[in-house]
Parts: structure tokens; C-alpha cells; sequence
């Protein structure tokens, strides 16, 4: 697993859940830091996925951040107050312009 | 919008070309995805503290592309470049473009992908990926991290957790012995630039010390439910099983050539560090007349090589386009072509010492991540008379996925050639088109309206 | 050297000869298919998956007859390329649609199903309008856009993974005993047969030059001129999405992964498949407003391919009169018609003699205006 002493200021929420960030950090980074691993099912066969490359070129770490599903969390900074889920298979699109 | 130069990638090269360019003149615009400056190897530079020389070094670099006066655009993804100069990004949500008379591509490296089984567990990671964790969010391993592969990045990130206070449980060497005699050869050479070899060491010194068991071993697997929990591997001829929280994968660094393969630019097969690189003249230029290419994009040489790569780049720009004389250019160069030089006399020893592991996966073992391919499906393919990468996608589907083969492509070319009996560089990779990074339908369709509203129907 | 003899000799081993390689090898005759590496100009990677007859033939009822006389050959096909392919190609058959935005284009449609209709009436499939009403009750639940007023439907229209139709010709092709020999194109071909390919040489009793853009250079070694020019065709594919369309339509449809495919520009005499924005854009301002939550998808591929056309844009079928046994196949609808190919065009040309159907579509009548 990965650590750190300070938690950092910054909360954000994961599945509702509040969880702290640093400042500067990514999702992803601060996912990792919560202990949360797996971010995603694939839509190929439903396998759990998480973080893999962190720099934004392996598309593994795709969550649905503020209601926008498909985002490659490692490439985000973390905000305040923002809002993480984990993202089930496709992305529902529809949904998402319904919202 | 219009300026002279694009350059894309704000790491050491991109950063130093800036600067270099901005001093003579030239207006410039700066594309980055990432939140700051720095790129890999400087990440977050400007947020932490300086441990040692080099930190200082970047930091003086970074502050001195800050002050340039070049148009830096951060959380920027560049998803085309075309060879008339126009270069597309996404920004905010939103499709953007400008016109540049030159562009620089400066965009670096990434891992070399070792697929191995299980490497697509949740808590299997690059790295690469465990470093920019450290410098962005100061994470540290601890308890049942291990590290497996090879390479100078794996040496230098099990050193940088430790003195940060991580632990590590265990280094697997999955190199093959036969590397390091071949490398004596090149030692010579490599002793232009001892400080290399002298960070190798110390770095080699620091796991000892720290009581890090380093372990030859081959056959690792990652196993797990839902996630990693514990990885096995062959060592002294037994196999062996130990609880893993994180397993963290290196096998070196290769070119992005996303860009520069979707331009068409010619590219080259570098023999000795095993992958391919857009061709390129001592100014980095391509074989595109607009488009050059500086530092570890145009082929692995380090952050020093690349800083140099990016200043030699900007004085041939800033000459082709007339703000600075031939002469003037020359003298400018000679310097840092000199130090350039120096710096490279290290990398055959380098190269030879942390050769690419070989690619050999079982069929079992999934090699293109995304549309989830695995390595018995690529060789039925090559059966069914697949001879290269792309009538293999069509056939398997591998390289379709969202990554664009950046996580398949070498090893999908490895597996193809073992099974043809033909050297890899004869595997024809995957023909990359543009957007080489995705962008939302409702982006480009804003792009399209744009210019409708630009220019009235005229039937 | 004494040449390999063949029975049949195919060049070209895109969907075109794929076809009639493997309908030629499944007829039990010694068939090689010649094919060139791994980056042909292969049109096989740039069509849309649309096996598909609504609007064909305005002008060349052969075609559309053609068109049909495939389409009654599809299941069969379908099902014996599936267990080739050793799983489902992904064939259904439920109906095609061409969306209409706006009331100029609703019209439009409404004026050329008409004209359509009137000029071939039944060689053709049956096509029928749908208003926006009716076209809900077909689709329920696809997110359609305002401006979608209806479609045009032709019920016996539909699409397939067109890779895995190709892949399942190869494997069929495979089991039937055929030789596949990728990775150089065919240099010359001479009367006899003899094929050069190299320091290679093929003999065969019967020739098929299928190779799309690359036809014309060798069917003029046996005296059929054959007018073919590339049309580049854009694609996008997006992420994969869950279902919302179910049934293919003209330029966009979502695939059996979820993933939607939006095409397809046509543009004129390009020898080059590179993408481009402006073309990019136009196809996505369409698709967004076919349907509007398309905008949030992000674009995961794009690719350009190089069609082989025809002047008419009809395909050209030919027996050589200078050289029996050597025949030409070269068009633009590699899916739709692959089952004709396989089927009755593969058993015209081991018996010597072109369908009955294909007659009018040969390249003479690119030479007969004068008379």
C-alpha cells in the first residue's frame, strides 16, 4: 500500500464517503492514498481496475468525477467538495445528459 | 490564435526550449496536460522542497521558463498536431487551436509495458506511476510492496521511497545475467560521464543499506480476487508465494511516438535501446519541415540530454525562421552540442546493461489492457496470416481501446515477431491516426460550428 | 523453376477477394489468395459494417438487383463464417434507417425513396418512410434530437462486424483447404496464368484480380482497362457506451462492444488516409445532433481508408476476351456483397462464365457512350 503522514487539507468524496487530499495532488494520487485501488469494472468483461500508470496514458483509472463519467482521474487535480464514483462498465451517456 | 513555435510537453526539454526560444525572440506557446510545469522527471518540482543539486538546478529552470514570456497552458491534452502547423487541444472541456509556423513535440517517454499474469489487478501499478504518487502526494510504500522488473527508474524510485520513509519488502531482478557482462564493453566509454555511474552505485548502495532484499528471479506472477494479494515467482529453482498489498512493474522507457507516428514523420528502429524513434537531424529536426522533436521523444537519453536537446532545437527554430544568424546559431550550439555529446558517451553502456527484459508471455496472459487480448489470441491471429500490428487489431481488437496501444503496442510486436521468427523491428506497428488522445463528440462538433459560423454557406 | 499450380488464383485479400477466395476454395478448388503486409490500403478496415441495399442503384438497377440477389445469400453466409470464425460475426438483420434532420432533408429523402422506387421498383428491397412517431415506436428509448423529423427504413437491411467477417473468410478460407500468402503485392501477371510476385512465381488456370485500388495496373496485363480512383472515407468510433441504438443507420451506428461508429466522409482522389479535423468535426456536428448525448462520449479512434471507385461508383465485374479465365472484381460495398461473392459470383467463375445479374456491370460500358 502507499502512505503519508499528513492527509492533506482537501476533502473530497468517494462514494459519498469524505476522504482527504493534498492540494496539487490528483484523484487518482489521493484515491491511492484512501486505500482505494479499484476504481472501475471494465465493459470488456467486468474486471476491477484501478491506477496503473498515473501520467494519463493507460485509461485504467476512468471514474465518474462530478457526474462525468470517464474521466482519467490521474490527470485531475483534486478540488474541494469534488465528487468521485467508481464507473460500472460503459459509460452512460445518456444518463449523464439527463442529469 | 498565431504564434512561431508550439511546443508540446512542458518537461526539461520542452521547458529549456521555451526559455531558449523566448531569447531570441520567438513567440511561443506551451501545451502541457499536466497541472505544472517540470514533466516525469520534475514533477511538482516548484511545490517541494530541493533535496540536492539537480532539484536546484530544475527549479532554476523552471523559474527561468516562468519569467520567458511564453504562453504556458497547463491541463492542456494536445490530440492533433497537423503537418502545416496547426496544433488542437482540449482544455477545460473545451476544443481549442492555434497556428504555429514550428512545432517542437516534446513529449517524453513511457514505460515500456511488461505483461506479466495478474498485471491488470487493482494494486499492480507502474513504477513510474508509484514515483509521480510520491513527488505529487508524497506517498511512500509500506508494508508488502515489491518491485519487479529492471531499469535505472526502478534503482532510482526504491532509493527515493526509502529516504522518504517508505519500506519496501522486496526488489525481483527479473534482468538476464548475460546483460551486465555485455555492458563491460561499453564501461570505457561510459566513464566520460562517471556521474552516472557513481549515482548507480550509490543507489545500489542505499537498497543494501536499508536491508532491501534484492532477488534474481524470473516467472512473476500477480494473483488476487479483486485485487493483488500476494504475487509468486521462480527464484534459486523454487517457486516461491509472498502476501503483496502493491506490486510495482519497470522495464525501462521507450519514445512517445504518438504524435509523431500520426504526423507520418519517418521513424527508425534504435537497435540499442530497442524501440522505435522519429528520425531526426542534430537540430531535432524531422522529416516533416515544420515539425521537431527534442529529448527523450527523439530517443532515451535523460533529463540532462533532453535540457540540452530543447535549447539546440529552439537556436535551429529560431534560425529557420530567420531571427538568428547561421553563424550565430553555431557558436550558440557548439557548447551544448559538446555537453550533449558527453552525456550520451554513458548510454551503450547504459542501454546494454538495462536491456529490455524478453517478452515471452504465456497465452493466459492479457497483453492489450483496454479491449482485454491476450498473448494466445495474438498468436492465433499471426496463424490466421497476421503479419504485423494492424491486421492483427482488425483481427483481435488489440489497440482499439481507448490507450491506443500505448499499453500493448511493444509487446503485442514482440509476440507477433517470436512467432514469425522474424526480428521485431520487421513487425510493422500500429498505424496511429489523430485524435491521438480522446476528446468529447460534443468538442469537435463545436469546432465544426464554429467554423460554419466563420464561414456562411455560399449555396 | 516449375511455378506451384493452382486452380484459382486470387489477388487481393480485402473483403472483395476474401470472398471469392473462400467461395472458390469451399467449391473444392485449389485456390490461393495472394495478399499484400500488414499495411495495405486496405478499404476491408474503412467500411462501416452495413450490409445494406436502401438507396442503391439510382441510375444501374443491375446493382440494385445485385444488392438484393446478396442480401437472400446473407444468413447462410453469415452462419457458415461465424463457425469459421469460431464466434458470431455479429449478422442481425432488423432493418436499416437514414436519418433526416430538418425539413429540407425530410423532403429530400421523401422525393428520392420516390424516384428510387419508381425507377426500379422490385429488383430493389422494399423502403419505407417513418415519421418522427412512427420511428419512436421503432427505437424506443434512443435518445433522438429535435431535429430528427423521421427515416427512411428498409427492413431488410442490417449490418455485421466487419472484422470479424473478414477474419472469419480468412479462418473459413483456411478450412477449406485454401493457400493464404500475405505479405507482397503481385508485380505482374501473365497470360497462361502466370503470377510474379518477388522472386515468387504462382500458375493458376484461373485468375481473379481483386485488389482494389491496385486492379488496374494488373488487369491491363490481360487487357481489361478497368477505371478505378481512391475516395478517402473518414471514421470515428467512440468509448464504449451502453445500448441505444438498435438498429444500424447511414453514417452512424453503435455496434454489438457499445462502441458507436460514426462516419464517413467522401472525399475524391486522395492516396493518403491521414484523418483531418475539419472532416472529424462535420461527422461529430451531424452524430451530436442525431443524438444529443453523444456529445458527452469521447472519441477513442479515428482512421481514414482508401475506397476503390469506380466513375459510376458501381462495381465492375469482367471475364477477360483476350485471355478466358482471368477476371476482374473491384467495387466499393466489400460487406454487403461479400455473400454474392462467395456465393454465385465464386461459382460463375469456376464454371466459366460471370452471372447473369453482374452482365451489365462490366467496364465496357465505361467505352460504349461513343456509340
Amino acid at each position: 500500500m502507499l502512505t503519508r503522514p499528513d492527509p492533506g487539507s482537501v476533502t473530497i468524496l468517494f462514494e459519498g464517503a469524505p476522504i482527504r487530499a493534498r492540494a496539487g495532488e490528483s484523484v487518482a494520487s489521493a484515491l491511492l492514498a484512501a486505500g482505494i485501488l479499484a476504481v472501475r469494472t471494465t465493459p470488456v468483461s467486468g474486471a476491477p481496475r484501478g491506477p496503473f500508470c498515473m501520467m494519463g496514458a493507460c485509461f485504467d483509472c476512468l471514474a465518474v468525477v462530478d457526474g462525468v463519467g470517464g474521466v482519467q482521474t490521474c490527470l485531475v487535480p483534486v478540488r474541494e467538495g469534488m465528487r468521485i464514483e467508481r464507473q460500472h462498465g460503459a459509460r452512460d451517456v445518456a444518463a449523464e445528459d439527463a442529469a | 490564435m498565431r504564434v512561431d513555435l508550439a511546443i508540446i510537453g512542458a518537461g526539461p526539454a520542452g521547458i529549456a526550449a521555451a526559455t531558449e526560444a523566448r531569447a531570441h525572440g520567438l513567440s511561443v506557446l506551451v501545451l502541457d496536460e499536466n497541472p505544472a510545469p517540470g514533466g516525469r522527471i520534475w514533477q511538482a518540482i516548484e511545490a517541494r522542497a530541493a533535496k540536492d543539486d539537480e532539484d536546484r538546478a530544475a527549479q532554476e529552470a523552471v523559474r527561468a521558463f516562468r519569467a520567458s514570456g511564453a504562453e504556458a497552458r497547463f491541463g492542456a491534452t494536445v490530440w492533433c498536431v497537423e503537418p502545416e502547423g496547426r496544433v488542437y487541444w482540449s482544455e477545460q472541456g473545451r476544443a481549442r487551436d492555434a497556428e504555429a509556423t514550428q512545432v517542437l513535440i516534446a513529449t517524453g517517454t513511457t514505460e515500456r509495458p511488461l505483461p506479466i499474469p495478474g498485471w491488470t489487478l487493482p494494486g499492480v501499478m507502474t513504477v513510474g506511476a508509484a514515483q509521480i504518487a510520491l513527488k505529487t502526494g508524497g506517498l511512500v510504500p509500506d508494508r508488502d510492496v515489491w518491485i519487479a522488473g529492471q531499469g535505472p527508474l526502478l534503482l532510482l524510485y526504491a532509493t527515493q521511497a526509502l529516504a522518504a520513509g517508505g519500506r519496501i519488502a522486496g526488489v525481483l531482478d527479473l534482468a538476464e545475467p548475460s546483460g551486465r557482462r555485455r555492458a563491460l564493453a561499453h564501461l570505457p566509454a561510459a566513464l566520460r560521464a562517471p556521474s552516472y555511474l557513481a549515482r548507480g552505485v550509490a543507489w545500489r548502495l542505499a537498497l543494501r543499506r536499508a536491508g532491501v532484499p534484492w532477488i534474481r528471479a524470473a516467472e512473476i506472477r500477480a494473483e488476487g480476487a479483486a485485487r493483488l494479494e500476494r504475487i509468486r515467482f521462480v527464484a534459486d529453482g523454487a517457486v516461491h508465494t509472498r502476501p503483496a498489498s502493491l506490486l510495482l512493474l519497470h522495464d525501462g522507457v521507450i519514445p512517445s511516438v504518438q504524435i509523431t507516428r500520426a504526423l507520418g514523420c519517418a521513424h527508425v528502429w534504435d537497435e540499442a535501446q530497442r524501440c522505435w524513434k522519429p528520425t531526426t537531424d542534430m537540430w531535432g529536426r524531422s522529416s516533416h519541415a515544420r515539425i521537431a522533436i527534442a529529448g527523450d521523444g527523439a530517443g532515451v537519453g535523460g533529463a540532462a540530454v533532453a535540457a540540452l536537446s530543447g535549447r539546440i532545437a529552439a537556436l535551429g527554430i529560431a534560425a529557420a525562421l530567420g531571427r538568428l544568424g547561421e553563424a550565430a546559431r553555431d557558436s550558440a550550439a557548439a557548447p551544448l552540442l559538446a555537453a550533449r555529446a558527453k552525456h550520451l558517451a554513458v548510454r551503450p553502456f547504459l542501454d546494454t546493461l538495462f536491456a529490455p527484459l524478453p517478452i515471452r508471455p504465456e497465452d493466459d496472459t492479457i497483453l492489450c489492457r483496454c479491449e482485454e487480448v491476450t498473448a494466445g489470441r495474438v498468436r492465433e491471429a499471426v496463424a490466421l496470416g497476421c503479419l504485423g500490428a494492424n491486421q492483427l487489431k482488425s483481427f483481435t481488437r488489440a489497440g482499439m481501446g481507448p490507450c491506443q496501444g500505448r499499453m500493448c503496442g511493444p509487446s503485442v510486436a514482440a509476440v507477433i515477431a517470436a512467432e514469425r521468427g522474424v526480428p521485431v523491428q520487421e513487425v510493422e506497428p500500429y498505424r496511429l491516426r489523430f485524435p491521438t488522445k480522446p476528446l468529447t463528440l460534443g468538442e469537435l462538433a463545436a469546432l465544426h460550428e464554429q467554423e460554419e459560423a466563420l464561414e456562411p454557406h455560399t449555396s | 523453376m516449375m511455378a506451384e499450380r493452382f486452380d484459382v488464383a486470387v489477388v487481393g485479400g480485402g473483403m472483395v477477394g476474401s470472398a471469392i477466395a473462400v467461395g472458390c476454395a469451399r467449391r473444392g478448388a485449389r485456390t490461393v489468395l495472394l495478399d499484400e503486409g500488414d499495411v495495405a490500403l486496405r478499404a476491408a478496415r474503412g467500411n462501416f459494417g452495413l450490409v445494406w441495399s436502401q438507396g442503391k442503384g439510382d441510375g444501374m438497377p443491375a446493382y440494385a438487383a445485385w444488392t438484393r440477389e446478396s442480401l437472400r445469400h446473407w444468413d447462410s453466409f453469415a452462419e457458415a463464417m461465424s463457425g469459421a470464425a469460431g464466434t458470431d460475426i455479429g449478422f442481425r438483420r432488423k432493418g436499416g434507417l437514414i436519418f433526416t434532420l430538418g425539413e429540407q432533408e425530410w423532403e429530400q429523402r421523401v422525393e428520392d425513396v420516390r424516384r428510387l422506387h419508381n425507377q426500379i421498383g422490385g429488383a430493389s428491397t422494399p423502403v419505407r418512410m417513418l415519421d418522427r412517431r412512427e420511428l419512436e415506436e421503432l427505437i424506443p428509448g434512443t435518445p433522438l434530437g429535435p431535429r430528427v423529423l423521421g427515416a427512411s427504413l428498409a427492413p431488410e437491411d442490417g449490418h455485421v462486424n466487419p472484422l470479424l467477417l473478414l477474419r472469419g473468410m480468412h479462418a473459413a478460407f483456411r478450412a477449406a483447404g485454401g493457400t493464404h500468402r500475405p505479405g507482397a503485392p503481385v508485380d505482374a501477371v501473365r497470360p497462361g496464368f502466370t503470377l510474379h510476385r518477388g522472386a515468387e512465381s504462382i500458375a493458376a488456370e484461373r485468375v481473379v484480380i481483386a485488389a482494389g485500388l491496385g486492379t488496374p495496373k494488373l488487369a491491363a496485363m490481360l487487357g481489361m482497362p478497368v477505371p478505378v480512383h481512391p475516395v478517402r472515407g473518414q471514421n470515428m468510433v467512440t468509448e464504449r457506451l451502453p445500448p441505444m441504438l438498435p438498429l444500424p443507420a447511414s453514417a452512424i451506428r453503435q455496434t454489438a462492444e457499445g462502441v458507436v461508429q460514426i462516419g464517413v466522409s467522401y472525399e475524391e482522389n486522395l492516396w493518403e488516409t491521414a484523418t483531418t479535423v475539419k472532416e472529424l468535426a462535420r461527422m461529430a456536428a451531424r452524430a451530436v445532433q442525431v443524438l444529443p448525448p453523444l456529445r458527452h462520449a469521447r472519441i477513442v479512434r479515428a482512421w481514414g481508408a482508401l475506397r476503390p471507385m469506380t466513375p459510376d461508383r458501381y462495381p465492375i465485374y469482367a471475364q477477360s476476351q483476350a485471355h478466358p479465365g482471368a477476371y476482374v472484381a473491384v467495387c466499393h460495398s466489400g460487406v454487403t456483397l461479400s455473400a454474392a461473392h462467395a456465393g454465385p459470383l465464386a461459382e460463375g467463375i469456376l464454371a466459366g462464365r460471370l452471372p447473369d445479374l453482374v452482365a451489365e456491370l462490366g467496364p465496357d460500358r465505361f467505352h460504349a457512350d461513343a456509340a
